[in-house]
């Protein structure tokens, strides 16, 4: 154990210790109750920030450089490099650099733009070509997860590195990372950093994650939780194709014991209601055959068997049906095509509409209506999964960011991953801040899509570590509330004289400063010299976009609305100059901090504000201005420098 | 791995010897095709031979499925060797697929 890491392990405890102190403080001692409305908000807000010390504490705790791998590179590999609507030039760097990485592979293009250019382009660089099969011709498409589910069914490699097209792969960056397998059977993933050589010393857009892809990776994989970013990363086939038949067994087992509940019930009615005798019989054989396949089920009966048993009774009853009940089939084929059970493609779930399935089960509905309403939910539901391209999808399709839910199932089955902290990949960042806004919306989106929908804290078979480490990056997208607050307090003191806190005394000093001091000095050693502070700034900073993250996810999870997702453009810049749209919020707060900060200094000079208040919250505001005043160099920021011939062809071409 | 197809009275037999895995399974997959193509989708994988199979195996297994469902077939799987019925469990795909002791009674009854 090296000194500097007894020192991280130290402070990171300290930190938790004094922030403790100082929040209990807060809530038993200091809440100024008259001004509740903003005292209270305030020390929420500061829990808030304390439970994000400890996730981050916790983190840091186990953040150790990995040891390389200990056995050599074996195994068979694909390289696939993911495309959508990149730039063909842009592929092909790609795709000839995969080429050229050292060890044994085959590449392939997985084009999800089917371009005849890129196809030919291929071609003539001798790399393989992929693009949907006729398969998904009509059926959810899943986006970049469902290209890369589709291509792991026409490759064969037992491992497989996965590239966006403009991630440039180094030669030797399968060597340096197959070893982790052979060393460890269960290791489903190796994680390498993602950096991007289009970005200036300055780095604007805050595109480099240098604590992301170093300490807080090395910190999840010293928890056994290192995340699968979704580019740059070695994957165990193995491990995904298990993912997609646990998935698989899954889902029709759930979807399954729905459809027969709903088929009995429908069948049970008709029974009742049945006159003719030889048609009442025909129908309580179904209503029994679809009892029993319910019964042997529930008792652990392949599931394969009942349903083909329900299906050739539910075939036979309505052949005997159909010569008999003509006249009634128009009217019911009107209620059976509303048939109130829907995939929702999005969250790879069924969706039942409770409602129309009441309207259904009340329909007057004729005997042989019933028959083929049930046909309707057998084929809604079935086994072969009808409605999806492919009945096994390794790469979760529940959220917009599909690495990182695939990663938290690999580990919910045990798998182990590895982060592996070194650069062999090099891509491009987005170059203007409204591709940047998106991006980074998307990412939020996605990670609180996967909060909502499965849970790390609750979700089984991961460890205690685990899940808090896939909560702890949840957790962090919530500071986007948290950061109007930490805005609208000081503002409410200098404008109007409102104490959140009783006072501003040696009392709130001598627990808040030791709390502030320790923090700072655990994020100072561990980013040892590292470009973070952009990393702060926009944490704060992007607050409307955490925001609207939040809302969004929360809508479409609970409300099914849709979010509206955007492929980031990965080919230089957005045309449409300064997004006003997105960035009016950080504006208008920084003119009312300003315009605070002269009113809090004003009263100052009248008399009518307390000095050491005064002084506290001025720094406040200064710090706020400082932290959002990347925002006006991000929107001035045209990209890096390039030579004029680049550009120039760079606009003709656009 | 493999392969071979034989037709029986109203069922065809999919032998496979060796090791099913993700090389293999694209060979299953159009062994399954060509005989939904040929108006025989009721069909029978003979897993007696089979050394070794993995979740791709699996995953082949599926597909086939698929494919003689939605033609108004069935697949099913036969004299499963103890290291292939590991895998099963594992995955819980014994709680989908059933296991019949022999190629010739998987289809008996229906």
């Amino acid at each position: 154990m090296t000194a500097r890491f007894v020192l991280i392990r130290v402070l990171a405890l300290l930190s938790v210790l004094f922030g403790a102190n100082y929040v209990v403080w807060r809530w038993l001692d200091s809440v100024h109750w008259d001004a509740w409305w903003i005292a209270v908000p305030l020390v929420l807000a500061e829990t808030y920030s304390l439970i994000d010390t400890f996730f981050f504490s916790l983190t840091m705790w186990r953040a150790r450089e990995r040891p390389a791998p200990v056995s050599p590179p074996e195994g068979t590999v694909d390289v696939l490099i993911a495309t959508y609507n990149e730039p063909i030039d842009m592929v092909m760097t790609t795709a000839v650099a995969a080429k050229r990485i050292a060890y044994p592979h085959e590449t392939w293009i997985l084009d999800d733009g089917a371009r005849p250019e890129l196809e030919r382009a291929a071609r003539e660089a001798g790399v393989g070509y992929l693009t949907r099969s006729e398969d998904w011709d009509n059926k959810p498409r899943h986006a970049k997860a469902g290209n890369l589910n589709n291509a792991l069914f026409e490759t064969d490699g037992e491992f497989l590195l996965v590239l966006d097209a403009d991630q440039i792969p180094d030669p030797l960056i399968l060597h340096r990372t197959l070893g982790y397998f052979a060393d460890d059977p269960a290791l489903a993933l190796v994680q390498t950093p993602q950096w991007f050589s289009n970005v200036d010393e300055a780095d604007p857009l805050g595109s480099q994650a240098p604590l992301f892809y170093g300490p807080i990776q090395q910190g999840k994989d010293g928890w056994n939780a290192a995340f699968f970013c979704g580019s740059n990363a070695v994957l165990r086939r193995e491990a995904l194709m298990q993912l997609g038949i646990v998935g698989y067994v899954r889902d029709v087992t759930t979807s399954t014991k729905r459809a027969l509940k709903v088929a009995e019930s429908l069948i049970a009615r008709e029974v009742k209601s049945a006159q003719d005798p030889q048609l009442a019989s025909e129908l309580v054989r179904l209503r029994e055959t679809i009892s029993t396949a319910r019964t042997d089920i529930a008792r652990g009966a392949p599931i394969a068997d009942a349903t083909f048993a329900v299906r050739t009774a539910v075939e036979r009853a309505s052949e005997a049906l159909v010569a008999r009940d003509f006249s009634a089939i128009r009217a019911d084929l009107e209620v059976i095509a509303q048939m109130p059970i829907e995939r929702d493609a999005e969250i790879d779930a069924v969706v039942i509409d409770e409602v129309k399935l009441d309207r259904l089960a009340t329909a007057e509905l004729s005997p042989l209506g019933a028959v083929e309403a049930v046909t309707g939910l057998l084929d809604a539901l079935r086994i072969d999964r009808g409605h999806e391209a492919q009945p096994v999808q390794p790469l979760a399709t529940i959220s917009v960011t599909e690495d990182m839910a695939t990663a938290m199932h690999l580990h919910a089955l045990g798998w182990r991953s590895a982060y592996h902290h070194e650069i062999l990949a090099r891509g491009l960042a987005p170059e203007d801040l409204r591709t940047m806004l998106t991006q980074r919306l998307r990412w939020a989106q996605g990670t609180l899509q996967v909060m909502l929908r499965d849970n790390p804290l609750v979700k089984r078979g991961l460890s205690a570590g685990q899940r808090l480490m896939y909560f702890a990056t949840m957790w962090s997208y919530l500071s986007g509330f948290t950061a109007v607050i930490y805005l609208a307090a000081p503002v409410c003191y200098l404008v109007f004289g409102v104490l959140p806190v009783t006072a501003w005394s040696v009392d709130f000093f001598a627990r808040f400063l030791p709390y502030f001091i320790v923090n700072q000095l655990l994020f100072l050693v561990i980013a040892r010299g590292m470009r973070t502070w952009r990393g702060q700034q926009y944490s704060l900073a992007l607050l409307p976009v955490w925001i609207r993250a939040c809302v969004t996810a929360a809508g479409n999870v609970w409300f099914g609305r849709s979010l509206s997702f955007a492929v980031t453009k990965k080919d230089g810049r957005d045309t449409r100059g300064v997004p006003w749209r997105e960035i009016w919020p950080q504006l208008t707060a920084m003119i009312v901090l300003a315009v605070a900060l002269c009113i809090g200094l004003v009263r100052l000079a009248v008399g009518t504000a307390d000095g050491t208040g005064t002084l506290v919250n001025t720094v406040w505001v200064i710090y706020d201005l400082v932290v959002f005043s990347v925002i006006i160099q991000a929107a001035r920021y045209r990209g890096p420098q390039r030579d004029s011939a680049n550009v120039a062809a760079a606009e003709g071409a656009a | 791995m493999n392969l071979a197809t034989s037709d029986h009275d109203d069922f065809s037999v999919i032998a496979i010897t060796g090791r099913l895995t993700a090389s293999g399974a694209p060979l299953l997959r159009n062994a399954v095709g060509d005989l939904v193509e040929s108006g025989k989708p009721r069909i029978v994988v003979d897993l007696s031979g089979t050394e070794f199979i993995d979740s791709s195996g699996l995953g082949a297994l599926i597909c086939g499925l698929k494919r003689a469902r939605v033609s108004g077939g069935d697949l099913r799987i036969a004299a499963v060797p103890d290291q292939v019925l590991a895998v099963l469990r594992l995955t819980n795909l014994d709680r989908v697929l059933s296991l019949h002791p022999t190629p010739e009674s998987a289809f008996d009854g229906r």
